[in-house]
């Protein structure tokens, strides 16, 4: 199996840059949740592999914070590599939880793009205010029950997240 | 748990028998018939997988307050031999790396003290920063840093965060050996360098409580501990640090194993050998971890006693003990009259020595580990010491144990009601997250004495005292 190069946090690539909303997705209604006894289970669904990832981006920061008062000011880029779909969800998933604790930031809105085995992603946000509804904390997005599936035309990522 | 799959071995001890050509070690399950009735399925799944994996000493095993987690349940307890093959997994430590629970003795009693708590739980909101996205005063360069994952509590009370009498009742005396900065990513470093000193989130609490009852005299008078006594209980963990090492070798060791041509029935379980250079890379990570973890916990009894001393100025805070629940130790064990070092994770599971221990303090010597089963912010908590006939590898529950799962939990309750409720009966939250409170609404946990009793029943610990919550900052 290649040697997975995002999980370490040393060789993601990670830009700040000013608040841009060309190619962002915006919010949808396609990332929900599924049960898990001490923790929560998240889900992502979409069109496309890319959008199943956005969603569930969202349904983890859901979590965290009520995404519709967050501004998306800010924008982050994370750049990583990885050949398993699954691998790449939740290395995804903690990369943007890490930049998220790092930078004292929330995110709301995310895209996704993928040329083979690079995965090239954007989350757009702000810092923490007084006035955000603090939700719970995610400590980090999990193997368990991970999967990535296609089925039809519609694609659904899930996970379990620990909280 | 359909008990019908399980064969009872002592009123508060149950086995899974093996299925037909299954090849894995025995499964054990402590805990009473209507507490193992309570869990999920999938806490058999996954203790079942955990006997399957290589170097396994004795049996894969369940607390009493077992549910549900990722790879290993929450509540498992299992030990490997590294000269057997046996592994490491991070999946058996957690993402939380050494959370657990620092609790403070007081010399002051409940007719004292009540007066002045809606006074001290505001002050301790203040001063203890909980909840997600809130950082802590301390900030830390990547020097200090390292300097922590070295020195652990050791590195705190040198800073003046704290007494050199704490470390006494901390496990390891404040500071594990092993730890190696090096082997902890950049990003790891940098969720940590604004959190330290910080409650978290989730189910961690900051809880002022009073000694409501005492079940052992001779016992609760070797801890200090007297009926209307009041004492404040510390749960956390490594914060951002550790959240960020599980999550970077949950990945890498999950690669290892397949290299290393280990099957894991769930990739969660994701390990290495012990002796491998994955294995003991993550061994070097995680006791950095454990070392930020008991420098995090002595910061928040030092910003704890500030705030005492402020409103009781006659207050004095002793460390009663600090236990993790959430750690892989090196620790000798007697397997059939032989002495074997053995990797012992134990996942929402507290280290419970009996008595005569040399690793415990002076003092507990002859009445064994303080152990900490906390409870939910509604019911109480107890306070055990470990039995000396322990047959678990020294180890015992460590908390009241998840009844529902929190989506349940939110649908079922709503954050205000429940803190409106709680002050009628007489117990104080504060928090910045409602939702917080609801998803670990009291209903939503096991009932803490039953969990308690069969932790007595099954010979890991015995029971010394219940606290009652007064006062709880809810991260």
């Amino acid at each position: 199996m290649e040697k997975q190069r995002g999980n370490s946090g040393e060789a993601a690539r990670v830009r700040l840059s000013d608040g841009s909303k060309d190619n962002v997705c915006m919010p949808s209604q396609t990332s929900s949740y599924f049960e898990h006894d001490a923790d929560i289970g998240i889900i992502g669904r979409g069109d496309t592999l890319e959008q199943a990832f956005e969603t569930a981006a969202q349904a983890v920061f859901g979590i965290v914070t009520p995404l519709d008062k967050v501004q998306p000011q800010t924008s982050v880029k994370i750049e990583f590599e990885e050949s398993d779909h699954e691998l790449a969800l939740v290395t995804w998933l903690n990369l943007l939880l890490g930049k998220a604790r790092e930078l004292g930031m929330v995110f709301s809105r995310f895209h996704v793009q993928r040329r083979e085995n690079v995965w090239s992603t954007e989350a757009l946000g702000e810092k923490w205010r007084e006035v955000m509804e603090r939700g719970v904390e995610v400590k980090g997005a999990t193997l368990t029950m991970l999967s990535v599936k296609q089925t039809g035309a519609m694609w659904e990522v899930r996970c379990i997240v620990d909280v | 748990m359909n008990l019908e799959r399980l064969r009872q071995l002592q009123p508060c001890l149950w086995t899974l028998p093996r299925a037909p050509g299954e090849e894995r070690a025995q499964v054990l399950l402590y805990g009473s018939a209507p507490l193992l009735v309570s869990m999920d399925d999938k806490v058999l799944e996954q203790i079942a997988n955990v006997a399957s994996l290589p170097g396994l000493v004795g049996a894969a095993m369940t607390m009493p307050d077992a549910h549900w987690g990722y790879g290993f349940p929450i509540g498992g307890v299992a030990a490997f031999d590294a000269e057997q093959g046996g592994v490491i997994s991070a999946g058996g430590v957690g993402f939380d790396i050494s959370c657990g629970i620092r609790c403070l003795r007081s010399n002051l009693n409940l007719e004292d003290a009540v007066e002045h708590f809606p006074q001290l739980g505001k002050a301790l909101f203040r001063a203890i920063p909980a909840g997600v996205g809130e950082e802590g005063e301390i900030k830390l360069n990547p020097e200090q840093l390292d300097q922590v994952m070295h020195g652990g509590a050791h590195w705190a009370v040198q800073q003046g965060y704290g007494t050199p009498a704490d470390l006494d009742y901390v496990e390891e005396q404040g500071r594990v050996a092993g730890a190696i900065p090096e082997n902890v990513s950049e990003l790891a470093k940098k969720r940590q360098r604004g959190e330290m000193g910080t409650l978290g989130s989730g189910n961690h609490y900051l809880e002022v409580q009073v000694v409501d009852r005492i079940f052992d005299p001779g016992v609760a008078l070797a801890l200090g501990l007297h009926e209307g006594q009041i004492l404040i209980s510390i749960h956390c963990g490594s914060r951002g640090l550790g959240h960020q090492i599980g999550t970077d070798y949950l990945v890498l060791l999950a690669k290892a194993a397949s290299r290393s041509g280990i099957h894991l029935p769930d990739r969660e379980l994701a390990c290495a050998p012990v002796k491998s250079p994955e294995g003991q890379q993550y061994i070097g990570a995680m006791n950095a971890a454990i070392n930020c973890a008991l420098a995090n916990r002595q910061i928040l009894t030092h910003l704890t006693r500030s705030v005492f001393t402020e409103i009781y100025p006659q207050a004095e805070l002793e460390t009663l003990f600090d236990v993790s629940h959430n750690t892989c130790k090196a620790e000798t064990h007697q397997i059939d009259g032989e002495s074997r070092l053995l990797y012992v994770h134990r996942k929402g599971a507290t280290r419970a020595f009996g008595p005569g221990h040399p690793m415990l303090p002076e003092r507990y010597r002859q009445v064994g580990q303080p152990v900490v089963i906390g409870g939910s912010m509604g019911t109480g908590s107890y306070i055990l010491v470990g039995d000396s006939e322990n047959p678990a590898f020294a180890s015992s529950s460590h908390g009241a144990g998840r009844a529902m799962s929190r989506h349940q939990a939110l649908a079922r309750w709503k954050g205000r009601a429940l803190v409106d409720e709680l002050a009628q009966q007489g117990i104080l939250i504060h928090t910045r997250s409602m939702r917080g409170v609801a998803e670990e609404a009291p209903g939503a946990y096991k009932d803490v004495d039953l969990v308690a009793e069969a932790t007595e029943e099954a010979g890991l610990a015995r029971r010394v005292a219940f606290l009652r919550p007064k006062v709880c900052v809810k991260g």
